[in-house]
């Protein structure tokens, strides 16, 4: 993903400064490059979702027991067709909008909290030797913890509404940006704090001119991974108990032996990480641009 | 005539990662007159940044005084500038940010931060760039916008610490007679710390040997060579080859002793 988005950034620059013929072989060459990998990527899905089909339908040895059994595995035409009546009839829950908009919906704001609490401990603990010597052992014991387990507690407590799930996931979201937040705050540059102070910044100066814009890959290159924990905590937290939400439709089809079901339930969620990924790297993209372009490793 | 900067029987002790004390200067004199260009050379590890360090108001003292302009030194004051030998212009600002930071960090409003940063960018040779990002830069430009940035803020005292050693030789020249033409527009107080004797002698009125770790005042040479000069021919005078002669005597022996060490140390 970043290799392709890094590429596509770099075309201005190299446009400028190559002429005529040239250029028009280097665009040719990329052409090509693109649609060979683009390519070999269908040819991929292809043969897996083919091998899945076709091994669903051959009699292996002759007395109906067939390679893959789509009682326990399901089959890609019967998950594309799951999908179909969700989307014409709507799921046991109710319409299947409604399930993604749940789920996302928690995600979101999970995703959202979690963040900024964990940019907010992590600046302080980051900046304030004596807080991160206080409450490090505390932090490290809780992050050790398989934290998915708290989602009983939060039913239990905040019951099966959204805000279980939302709790879940700010939860499983806040120590990935903590961690990366403190760390890029410990590793801000020496000098370019000197140079700031030199320069005549106050302490609060220091944090929004120095300390942030320094910690701020770091929180960013953290975001990519907590938005896919955000998700984990939705759907768990759905899993153990819910009245929408993707999660609920996954334990549903569990329950009745629908394979298809949890495969086009996956297949949603896939979609929907996807989709926050580019965002994400979009937004990445956007506040950062003063970092140096990756050279891509294409050959021309 | 007022010294502009004066440390008495400075010592300045760190500790280090294994808990033992480890001695950087040991009873330092040093003092440079108001608008004296004073160079200090040294060997590796002599204590020559850490004195930078001790005027500028980013370490205190372990023993003795630091005063700038008449008054001890606590804390980072407004009158001095510091130029680094790293890149420490802010990546993630333009250069014109980059350039504007100082009296921005100081409450002059956004406009006029920017219209003194952008005679600054046009005086250090940099207009045309103002909305370049560093890593745009080649390192001589990225240095350039660290001469404005630190201009900028008009200091009285000017402290660099071996800004040029990073440079080709060709950019390095070109750079060091830009600095003297800067600085005799503003007739700053400066100490430049370098390695480079002949690059100590081209550029300053007086340059300052300090002996290998820990570092204290070997000797002190008043260079008379007239200005303005051009560092690209003044060492052809003969004056300076004899300057340098006299020097590299004392200087020498610093050198090997530094040597030395370094090699017992792989060892």
């Amino acid at each position: 993903m970043s290799a392709l988005s890094a590429a596509s950034r770099n075309e201005p620059a190299r446009a400028e400064d190559a002429g005529g013929a040239a250029a028009q072989a280097r665009a040719r060459a990329r052409a090509n490059r693109r649609l060979l990998v683009n390519g070999l990527r269908v040819a991929f899905a292809v043969v897996i979702l083919g091998f899945w089909e076709i091994g669903t339908s051959i009699d292996a040895n002759h007395r109906d027991g067939l390679l893959i059994d789509p009682f326990f595995y399901g089959r890609p035409s019967g998950i594309a067709s799951q999908l179909w009546t969700w989307i014409a009839n709507g799921t046991a829950q109710g319409p299947l909008w409604l399930q993604i908009a749940t789920t996302l919906e928690e995600a979101f704001l999970g995703f959202l909290i979690g963040v900024v609490l964990g940019v907010i401990f992590g600046v302080a603990l980051g900046r304030v030797r004596l807080l991160s010597d206080v409450f490090a052992p505390y932090i490290k014991a809780l992050n050790a913890m398989p934290r998915v387990v708290l989602g009983s507690i939060f039913i239990i407590t905040i019951g099966y509404g959204i805000w279980s799930k939302v709790a879940l996931a700010v939860v499983l979201v806040f120590f990935v940006v903590f961690f990366n937040a403190f760390q890029g705050v410990r590793e801000v540059d020496r000098v370019l704090i000197a140079n700031a102070r030199i320069l005549g910044a106050s302490e609060r100066q220091l944090s929004t001119h120095v300390i942030l814009p320094s910690a701020l890959s770091w929180i960013l290159a953290s975001l990519h991974t907590s938005f896919g924990f955000a998700l984990v905590g939705a759907v768990v937290g759905e899993y153990l108990g819910a009245i929408h939400g993707i999660g609920l439709i996954i334990a549903t089809a569990q329950a009745t032996f629908n394979p298809n079901g949890v495969f086009a339930a996956m297949f949603i969620l896939a979609v929907v990480a996807l989709t926050a990924e580019v965002a994400l790297t979009w937004l990445e993209g956007r506040l950062i641009k003063w970092r140096p372009n990756t050279i891509t490793d294409v050959r021309i | 005539m007022a010294s502009a900067i004066e440390l008495r029987h400075v010592t300045k002790r760190f500790l280090t990662p294994s808990g033992t004390a480890y001695t950087a200067l040991r009873d330092l004199d040093l003092a440079v007159q108001e608008g004296e260009f004073c160079a200090v050379v040294g060997p590796t590890g002599c204590g020559k940044s850490t004195t930078l360090a001790l005027i500028s108001g980013l370490e205190p003292p372990s023993e003795g005084e630091v005063r700038v302009r008449d008054e001890i030194v606590r804390g980072v004051g407004r009158d001095v500038g510091y130029v680094f030998q790293v890149d420490a212009v802010f990546p993630w600002k333009s250069v014109l940010d980059n350039v504007a930071t100082g009296p921005r960090f100081r409450g002059v409003t956004r406009r006029d931060a920017d219209e003194r940063a952008r005679d600054w960018i046009k005086r250090v040779g940099l207009a045309g760039f103002e909305r370049y990002y560093p890593h745009q830069l080649s390192g001589g430009m990225r240095k350039r916008a660290a001469l404005a940035q630190t201009l900028i803020n008009e200091p009285r005292i000017l402290l660099m610490d071996e800004p040029f050693s990073a440079l080709d030789v060709q950019t390095r020249t070109l750079m060091e007679n830009e600095l003297l033409q800067l600085w005799s527009a503003t007739r700053a107080s400066v100490v430049f710390v370098t390695h480079d004797l002949e690059e100590a002698i081209a550029l300053a009125d007086r340059v300052v040997v300090i002996t290998a770790g820990p570092g204290t005042v070997k000797g002190v040479y008043r260079v008379d060579l007239p200005r303005p000069r051009n560092v690209a021919e003044i060492r052809f005078q003969p004056e300076f080859s004899r300057i340098y002669q006299e020097i590299w005597n004392d200087l020498r022996d610093e050198v090997l002793v530094s040597y030395e060490r370094s090699k017992r140390s792989v060892s």
